[in-house]
């Protein structure tokens, strides 16, 4: 093994420059805010804007409860169609596809048209937001979902847990979830990362979110921008690394998820 | 899409057979068939709710005047030669960033899970990779402009350092290949998250197996280990393409809505910048869908033939 990772380590030296250089250059443009000196002032002035918070947490709202709503719906089905009804998977493979069909400015535009009129005058309903965020991140959950019940043996694990007298509930909870961990988590992050900075439908059906907040100052200020860049960055950092962090410490994940026969 | 032992599904497909088909009469077994997809009716329900009434309104109103009645005239405006150009560059940027951002996304998830890198990185590296794809929109367009805009990191150490003038040398990050980097900052940590569950299930024992055999590296690559992973390359390529296609906010961000792409034409139409003629924008929307539907049939006829190989 050891003569090949060369490659591997050129590709990931140059993914780290990508992303880091950008960084580096960003952190210290924001630090110019008082001219003439390295200061923090352009960061303080974006705590000192009321909105900034208010959109952020609305953001995360939105992202709790995509999350929510997202797993509810996809988890079960994707375990559904691999147990009891695997003629459905080349439908759902297709619908998984839709959301690239129809990218979310195409989306916005249809929930508008769709949805401003009764009997269905959703379009002032957060509800609405949520649930074109949950087709946005659908393929990224079914896909990861999908990757982890086809690394498992999932019918081998069922028979077992059934045989040793296993119901749904405890089959669900105690067997599959359980060897899902990794798949699961990286479906979390997709869709924290999808609905926190998403501009495009909070901005066309005006909702006050971060994306679109973002956008506004980048139009009027110079320094700023860079700072909310920096924070944007480091606060879901701070997010994804705390629900890793909890992960790990959990018990029975990663080794189970080759190694189930 | 396939990367699991086939031979174990196929097993499981025909152990689950006599399950669905015994017992009871002919109306008995067809209830027995169809009683399992009622378990998917909530989530087809939301889908066609949210998704799919949504887009077909789209397609209706392509054919709809302002005032709802039948015309095909909408189209005729998408063969204006601006139109055309700007589906033109938005192909080629997807295509190019799909390219360069999964080639390099490919080594980094290939490094992290077989490729012999230590396995401290791989925890990091799909942490990382979630915070880098959301790093996309308005805050990517911010660090850009910081780094290679006209008063950039990039730019001005080229200028002091090298004495070469970025800007002087055709570069400008608000046209295509500015653009073009831009996006390859969120398309490859997309591409390490989507192709890692592939590559994590690649088994240490395949290639164990081809090297007792006496199979060189390269016939494992060529035997076993493209055809195994490309249906899942493949689909990871075309979801970069389409989220390229479809990326409205990082090019409105960091073009203030200059740049001649569907995206943000369509974008003009809604928010009623330029003509404000919704009709128009519903024809640019169903011309981008047909281009996206197009690719993933391309897609799915390359899926086709690799899994001939797999099998």
């Amino acid at each position: 093994m050891k003569k090949r990772s060369g490659l591997s380590w050129l590709g990931l030296c140059l993914g780290l420059v990508y992303f880091f250089l950008p960084l580096l250059a960003t952190f210290l443009f924001s630090l110019h805010g008082k001219k003439g000196v390295l200061s923090f002032a352009a960061y303080e002035r974006v705590f000192a804007d009321p909105q900034f918070l208010k959109t952020f947490g609305f953001s995360l709202e939105m992202a709790v409860f995509t999350v929510l709503a997202g797993l509810a719906l996809i988890v079960p089905t994707a375990i559904w169609i691999q147990l009891k009804v695997p003629k459905a998977k080349p439908l759902i493979e297709v619908l998984a596809l839709m959301p690239f069909v129809i990218p979310p400015i195409i989306l916005a535009f249809g929930l508008i048209r769709s949805y401003s009129k009764p009997p269905f005058a959703l379009v002032s309903s957060p509800a609405l937001l949520v649930a074109g965020y949950v087709i946005i991140a659908f393929p990224y959950i079914y896909r990861s979902v999908d990757a982890g019940l086809r690394a498992m043996d999932l019918r081998g694990l069922s028979e077992a847990a059934q045989s040793l007298g296993a119901g749904w509930p405890s089959l669900l909870f105690r067997v599959v979830l359980p060897n899902l961990r990794t798949a699961l988590l990286s479906a979390v992050f997709l869709t924290f990362a999808i609905v926190i900075g998403e501009l495009t439908l909070a901005v066309l059906l005006a909702w006050p979110a971060f994306g679109p907040y973002m956008a506004l100052v980048g139009r009027d200020l110079a320094y700023e921008p860079a700072a909310l860049a920096i924070l944007s960055f480091a606060m879901t950092w701070g997010s994804i690394g705390l629900i890793q962090a909890i992960s790990r410490g959990s018990p029975g994940q990663r080794s189970s998820l080759g190694g189930t026969h | 899409m396939s990367f699991a032992p086939s031979k174990e599904g196929r097993e499981g497909a025909r152990a689950a057979r006599p399950l669905f088909g015994s017992g009871g009469g002919r109306l008995g077994a067809r209830l027995r068939r169809i009683r399992p997809w009622a378990g998917l009716l909530p989530f087809l329900v939301f889908v066609s709710a949210f998704m799919l009434f949504p887009a077909s309104s789209i397609l209706v109103g392509s054919f709809q005047d302002k005032g709802g009645a039948f015309t095909t005239a909408n189209f005729a405006h998408l063969f204006k030669p601006n139109i055309i150009a700007s589906y033109i560059v938005t192909i080629r940027i997807s295509a190019v960033t799909a390219a360069l951002g999964g080639v390099l996304g490919f080594l980094i998830a290939y490094g992290i899970t077989i490729g012999g890198l230590p396995k401290s990185l791989r925890s990091f590296m799909s942490t990382f990779s979630g915070v880098a794809s959301n790093f996309a929109g308005v805050p990517l367009a911010f660090a850009f402009i910081a780094t290679l805009g006209r008063v950039g990191l990039v730019t001005v150490l080229l200028r002091t350092i090298f004495g070469f003038e970025l800007y002087g040398s055709g570069f400008n990050l608000y046209s295509f290949w500015g653009l073009s980097l831009t996006y390859i900052y969120f398309q490859i940590p997309l591409m390490v998250l989507i192709v890692t569950p592939a590559l994590e299930g690649m088994k240490k024992e395949w290639r164990e197996a081809t090297e007792s055999l006496g199979a060189s590296s390269l016939q494992y690559w060529v035997h076993v280990g493209v055809p195994v992973l490309l249906p899942s390359i493949l689909a990871a390529l075309i979801l970069l393409f389409g989220n390229a296609f479809g990326a409205y906010a990082t090019a409105y961000a960091l073009t203030g809505g200059l740049i001649n792409i569907v995206p943000i034409l369509i974008g003009a139409q809604i928010r009623g910048d330029v003509l404000h003629d919704p009709n128009l924008g519903y024809a640019l929307a169903l011309g981008m869908v047909i281009v996206m539907a197009a690719s993933i049939v391309v897609y799915s006829w390359l899926q086709r033939i690799s899994s001939r190989w797999v099998k």
